[in-house]
């Protein structure tokens, strides 16, 4: 079926492209958020987008282990983000203490 | 056999249209969730819009590909990384958003209902009593 071929291939070729700008916008975050949260959530958010284009290029370039890398992605993208979380909290909490009392003393 | 051919000529094509309509809206959810993290005003609501616009963006993509190849391996892989998605986007939204939160983030000017406010300054006034004795 050429005609159905270039039905998908089209659409497959409008969705990276709109994949690719909303990388854009969001890497447009990541350079000038003004927290470390915002750019942690840019990262998150930058991670699904890159699933989501692993899975749209599978389709466009007719290779299925494309799927298994968006997975491993997918994964290791949540074990980051759940550290770059953490990391933010402890650093939040180190600086909040005064300097002179220790975290033994508190509690 | 001439209509069991044309069937399966129909079935094809009604694949291939749903296939491109599952990019073309997934793409577009993909595009909200970026627009949403670009115009935001605050982290909070920004993490609203990438995780539930995100999440439903790389999900109708992935399915997708599971309406494309119509494999049962593919199919399988496919709803494994949506449940896998599913799975992970609230406890990393749940982690980032306590440690913006914690870490102190200015919230949206307009945001007129905040109840952890007085839960964490009773929190660190009960500290600094105990601190104190």
């Amino acid at each position: 079926m050429p005609e159905s071929d270039v039905i998908v291939g089209l659409a497959a070729r409008i969705s990276l492209v709109i994949l690719l700008l909303s990388l854009a916008l969001a890497f447009i975050r990541l350079v000038r958020g003004p927290d470390a949260a915002d750019r942690i959530v840019a990262l998150d958010l930058i991670s699904v987008l890159i699933v989501a284009f692993l899975a749209a290029y599978s389709i466009y370039a007719g290779e299925t282990s494309f799927l298994d890398v968006a997975i491993a992605y997918a994964l290791i993208a949540f074990l980051g983000t759940v550290a770059l979380s953490r990391y933010l909290m402890r650093s939040v909490d180190v600086v909040r203490k005064k300097p002179e009392h220790s975290r033994e003393e508190n509690e | 056999m001439l209509s069991e051919k044309n069937l399966s000529i129909v079935e094809k094509k009604m694949s291939e249209w749903m296939t491109a309509f599952l990019l073309i809206s997934g793409s577009f959810f993909s595009f909200v969730a970026a627009l949403g993290m670009l115009r935001l005003p605050d982290t909070l609501t920004r993490m609203h819009a990438a995780t539930k616009a995100g999440t439903l963006g790389a999900g109708l993509i992935l399915f997708a590909e599971a309406a494309f190849y119509q494999e049962i391996g593919i199919t399988l892989r496919a709803a494994a990384a949506i449940v896998f998605l599913l799975l992970t986007a609230p406890v990393a939204a749940h982690l980032i958003g306590r440690a913006a939160y914690y870490s102190g983030i200015k919230l949206w000017k307009k945001t007129w209902i905040d109840q952890l406010k007085e839960v964490y300054s009773q929190a660190r006034k009960r500290k600094e009593l105990s601190r104190d004795q």
